[in-house]
């Protein structure tokens, strides 16, 4: 299906407005740069910039920024900060009279966690009781915009899991625009992602991409073997391993 | 209306030369530039965004924060650097201007700030402001009801002219600078510098809303540009 490229005041049609829309006599018009689409008689337009707006059910990657009595405070990425309370975040007991919260999550620390709610006023919680939620160690990170997250996730996950297995690494890719790498072809994966986002509306991406990586995997036998040198010594284990 | 040669050699209801683009500035969440004839601005968008001072933040609403600076070597005459009388009203009615158009009720609790610099300032200067600001805007994702489109008309000698520039705006007897919000047909900036009457005024307005009418399409264009340049290879 042809995406029309739409700005601010553009008619898109009569009916219904959602997303990046606004009705006004009955019509819709866009109130955002992006592509136009409709469904069902409902106007919508996905936008190409932009911050995050939190969500609920999105999976987001926060790191940690201040610690209360019993919640963490997160950042994700967004206008809004989110609130991680203790009970959201465990299962078992925590006595916090006895029990130092740094030890769960410290400051600075990465996780990947899913928005339960999002009140009137942008009041963000998150919960870790998701079974992909998790705390990030190591790794890098790289920032696209929010509006290009499903591109790089592709359909039912193609997108990704190509790049995942190709590079031989790990990824996790946040709803506001975060993306998490680790493994042995960091920087490879990291160089196509950029790529997606700058070409997120152009049509069979996905064997454009597959072709751009074939060839940089090409050249990079040189990345692996620096890699096999570093696992000879083993990564320290952390005490008190969280598991939600 | 007979044929007009002005200073420049410009007709009676043309604008000078317009240059506009998006996306320049790479530390912002949305930049422009916008240039008529020699006047050029910059506008830079961030946000939205936390609100510090905590006190200035909205529970319902993000705020609007404009600032209009001319760099001290925007005129041929050097003008001192920092806030003054005249950039504090100018930043004033730039975010009258603009407010009307954002959906500011979309994010609550958050700040947009819109910074306006002037680099090279030859009249109509708060027009221009407000045009880069508003590519700057949607350049930056924050949702509008459409472009806003600003431009001067005035006075000089006797003869009614679009866009004022150069001694038309020193030796001229009206500067009339507006914004206007094309789709609805509404004026949202509505200054004078002069003396006229009622008759006349409307003449003016209708002059610099067929000035604003051109530059509103030259802006439509210039974001269609700058988003169209991602796709292709």
């Amino acid at each position: 299906m042809e995406r029309k490229l739409v700005i601010p005041g553009d008619f898109l049609g009569d009916g219904r407005s959602g997303h990046g829309a606004y009705e006004e006599d009955g019509k819709s018009f866009s109130s955002c740069i992006g592509l136009a689409e409709e469904k069902n008689g409902l106007y919508f337009v996905i936008p190409l910039s932009g911050i995050y707006s939190p969500k609920r059910g999105d999976g987001v990657i926060g790191k940690i920024e201040d610690i209360a009595f019993s919640r963490w405070i997160v950042d994700i990425n967004s206008p809004y900060e989110a609130v991680l309370s203790l009970a959201d975040a465990s299962d078992e007991f925590i006595d916090l009279t006895k029990t130092d919260l740094t030890k769960y999550f410290n400051y600075g620390d990465l996780i990947f966690a899913e928005i339960l709610s999002v009140s009137k006023t942008k009041n963000v919680q998150l919960s870790m009781r998701n079974r992909k939620c998790r705390k990030l160690r190591g790794g890098r990170l790289i920032k696209v915009t929010p509006a290009k997250v499903p591109r790089i996730i592709g359909k039912a996950g193609s997108m990704v899991e190509m790049i995942k297995e190709m590079t031989n690494t790990q990824i996790v890719v946040g709803q506001n625009g975060i993306v998490w790498v680790k493994g042995d072809h960091e920087d490879i994966a990291m160089d196509i992602i950029t790529v997606i986002e700058r070409k997120s509306h152009v049509h069979g991406l996905t064997d454009q991409v597959k072709a751009i990586l074939e060839e940089k995997m090409k050249n990079a036998p040189k990345v692996e073997r620096r890699r096999e040198e570093e696992e000879e010594e083993p990564e320290p284990q952390e005490e008190d391993e969280f598991r939600p | 209306m007979e044929t007009i040669i002005r200073t420049d050699g410009r007709k009676f209801d043309e604008t000078r030369p317009i240059l506009a683009e998006v996306g320049v500035l790479k530390n912002a969440d949305g930049s422009a530039m916008f240039k008529l004839g020699n006047t050029t601005a910059i506008a830079g968008v961030f946000g939205p965004r936390k609100v510090y001072p905590k006190h200035e933040e909205e529970a319902e609403r993000a705020i609007l924060r404009t600032r209009y600076n001319m760099a001290p070597f925007a005129t041929s005459e050097r003008n001192r650097p920092g806030t003054n009388r005249r950039s504090t009203e100018i930043s004033l009615v730039t975010r009258q201007a603009l407010t009307p158009l954002i959906f500011l009720d979309e994010f609550p609790k958050t700040a947009i700030d819109v910074h306006i610099e002037v680099l090279q300032a030859d009249a109509s200067t708060r027009c221009v402001g407000i045009n880069a600001a508003v590519l700057a805007l949607a350049d930056a994702g924050v949702p509008m009801k459409d472009l806003v489109a600003s431009c001067s008309a005035g006075k000089v000698g006797d003869a009614v002219v679009l866009d004022i520039a150069g001694k038309e705006d020193t030796e001229g007897e009206l500067d009339l600078p507006i914004a206007y919000y094309p789709k609805k047909k509404h004026i949202t900036l509505l200054q004078m510098d002069g003396i006229t009457d009622g008759k006349e005024v409307k003449e003016i307005i209708k002059l610099a809303v067929k000035g604003c009418e051109k530059i509103y399409e030259e802006q439509k264009r210039a974001l269609r540009n700058r988003y169209k340049l991602e796709g292709a290879d």
